[in-house]
């Protein structure tokens, strides 16, 4: 058990680019009836403090199942971490006991998800729920812990805190309960957030708004923040770097800036190319033909191969590693890789 | 310029918030406002209260010994209609004792049996529920099984048997025979309902947020999960009160010198044919006394099942 040094600021908090969370080669599976479902089959990432990691995918691509993992909130069974490891400041947090994982969440790393008001207890009012946070960790009495929810409502920019502290999920709009929501996830001033598609059920207005302030905070607390989504508009302006997910794999990293201008993985490519933009007017749109793999029964080879139109008969027997990607003098790309045979051409072909 | 911007965003809030000047409405205070218009509601409350309070202090409606049997009053002179809450309003039974009296504290064991059987029942049965159903696996299994043993024994039989074993029959037997038959009704519900709540987003995020079991189970779970619990009790408790008159009419229950309607109906048997008003007035009270029950249960149940709406 290794502990890292870290390095405060006066305030406390960390000094961004502090290594926080690992997660090396972590295999998660699920027994179904018709088989073991592989979901997550050796996915590595790492966020460092004040860094955004946006984790991209569509549904099914085992996202969501990571994230799960690392919160500790992972139905199991049916689910299962088959191998890996996912380090939390140095320490294997699949190796703690259930109490020490209780003390992490909700004070180290927390967690937005996605549907706001099905997230929110209906029977209590928001500002018991926020309070929670600090009576469950800190020992808040009932009133300490009622002015700590007015103050949080009041930060993330919730009008007349005090007078709706009482109120109940179902009162406040959608954007507003995701903010408190976020409100919640922020109480204890976590170290890490991962943020499960927070704006998917929001209209495209009010997700700017809540995307702003998800990052207004982060800057100002020196979170990371893990950002999981399926909509490569959310992830443009706020993430660092990007990992892309498909069939449980993580298929390319990348800076964010480069992976939108010249991405080196062929579905990245696809995903890139289906976003709808202004300057087609009229033409088609492209979409990636067929459908995601069936997880219990994963194409041999890469698993994107019977999708890919670049495929060759090497993608239908040999899955490809992570390669490192570099550029056309042949200089390693610092944080680009891309799990695809064809790296080379895609990148600069 | 980024004032301009500035404003903007604190414009943008403002607009997503919509003015809400009335008061904060949960599921509870709802439900008080839809019941307080409904007058089934109000008409089985006032009935319940009226119950309550002749449970509690009997004296107050009338001042003759329910116990005290005078001959000379016989049972075929007619009840004095007009003799308004005197002892020989609803005439005299067998006896010769005030039937008036008799109704008034006869009462009190239906409305404790009732009450205690339904709250042990909600508690004991709720409890085990909560605990099938949120644990699952083996314990569910387990307690699961337990249920549909107890749930297989007939409650009027199983009451027999269980009453047959106690020499001296007091109220307490009584509901603890009711209870130890009748919790596993208000287990299979709670055992539905923490399941269907416990996969609730909510839930999940309790969890993700740190909150241990106890807490999830008792300030996340219990109160999404308890309506149709209350739903059940209410209307089983009339239920209950008319089982305790059922083993009381067949000298299994109460037995004298504890006044129960059952009883009373009982002893009213022989007489039937030539003073049918021996019968009538408990037989009366008994019926109307589980009508309120069942009436508030239904109340109860459109107030808080928003589908029913």
């Amino acid at each position: 058990m290794t502990t890292v040094m870290e390095k405060k600021t006066e305030t406390g908090r960390l000094v961004p680019g502090t290594p926080l969370l690992e997660v090396r080669d972590l295999h998660v599976e699920f027994k179904t009836r018709d088989g073991i479902a592989k979901a997550v089959n050796g996915v590595n990432y790492s966020v460092a403090a004040g860094e955004t990691l946006a984790v991209l995918g569509e549904s099914g691509s085992g996202k969501s199942v990571t994230a799960q993992t690392i919160m500790g909130i992972l139905d199991m069974p049916p689910g299962r971490v088959a191998s890996g490891e996912i380090l939390f400041r140095g320490q294997d947090m699949l190796k703690m006991s259930g109490e020490e994982r209780r003390q992490i969440r909700g004070q180290k790393i927390a967690m937005i998800f996605q549907d706001a008001l099905s997230s929110l207890n209906p029977v209590l009012s928001v500002g018991y729920q926020l309070g929670e946070m600090f009576r469950v960790h800190r020992g808040a009495s009932r009133k300490e812990a009622k002015a700590k929810a007015i103050e949080l409502m009041d930060r993330v920019r919730i009008p007349a805190a005090a007078q709706r502290v009482g109120d109940y999920p179902h009162q406040f709009s959608g954007g507003m309960r995701q903010r408190i929501m976020i409100a919640m996830a922020l109480a204890l001033e976590p170290d890490l957030i991962i943020a499960d598609e927070p704006t998917t059920a929001l209209d495209v207005t009010v997700q700017a708004q809540v995307m702003d302030l998800l990052a207004e905070l982060q800057a100002e607390y020196h979170m990371g923040l893990i950002l999981i989504t399926h909509d490569l508009g959310v992830v443009a302006d706020v993430a660092d770097k990007i990992a892309v997910m498909y069939a449980g794999r993580i298929v390319e990293t990348a800076p964010v800036h480069q992976l939108y201008a010249n991405p080196a993985h062929p579905y990245t490519k696809g995903l890139l190319r289906s976003i709808p933009r202004l300057d087609q007017k009229g033409e088609e749109l492209y979409a990636i033909k067929g459908l995601p793999p069936n997880l219990l029964k994963v194409p041999a080879g890469c698993a994107f191969n019977p999708r890919c139109d670049a495929a060759t008969d090497l993608c239908r027997t040999e899955t490809p590693a992570l390669h490192q990607v570099m550029d056309k003098d042949g200089a390693e790309l610092a944080g680009r890789r891309s799990a695809c045979h064809l790296w080379k051409e895609t990148l600069h072909g | 310029m980024p004032d301009l911007i500035e404003k903007k965003k604190t414009e943008a809030v403002a607009v997503s918030a919509p003015e809400k000047p009335e008061k904060a409405r949960s599921l509870g205070s709802d439900a008080w406002q839809e019941l307080r218009r409904n007058p089934v509601f109000l008409l089985s409350a006032a009935l319940i209260l009226l119950l309550i309070v002749i449970t509690i202090a009997p004296g107050l409606f009338t001042s003759v010994d329910p116990r005290a049997g005078d001959l000379r009053n016989h049972y075929l002179s007619k009840p004095s209609y007009g003799h308004l809450f005197q002892d020989d309003w609803f005439g005299y039974d067998g006896q010769g004792r005030s039937i008036y009296a008799r109704v008034i504290y006869g009462a009190r064991a239906s409305i404790i049996v009732g009450t205690c059987v339904t709250a042990a029942v909600t508690v004991f049965g709720g409890l085990l529920g909560m605990l099938a159903g949120y644990f699952g696996g083996w314990v569910d299994t387990l307690l699961s099984r337990i249920t549909d043993i107890f749930f297989g024994i007939p409650l009027l039989l199983g009451a027999l048997v269980v009453l047959n074993a106690f020499t001296a029959r007091t109220v307490w037997s009584v509901v603890f025979a009711l209870v130890a038959l009748g919790w596993t009704q208000m287990a299979r519900v709670m055992r539905g309902s923490v399941i269907t709540v416990k996969q609730a987003d909510y839930v999940t995020a309790a969890r993700a947020l740190g909150a241990g079991t106890p807490r999830i189970l008792f300030k996340h779970i219990l109160p999404n999960a308890v309506a149709p619990v209350i739903v059940v009790a209410t209307i089983a408790l009339g239920g209950y009160i008319a089982t305790e008159a059922t083993l009381s009419f067949l000298g299994i229950g109460l037995q004298d010198p504890t006044i129960s309607w059952g009883i009373d109906i009982n002893s009213a048997q022989n007489v039937i044919r030539t003073a049918p008003h021996v019968l009538f007035f408990p037989a009366g009270m008994l019926s109307l006394t589980v009508l309120a029950f069942i009436m508030l249960g239904d109340a109860v149940r459109d107030a808080l099942d928003p589908k029913l709406r």
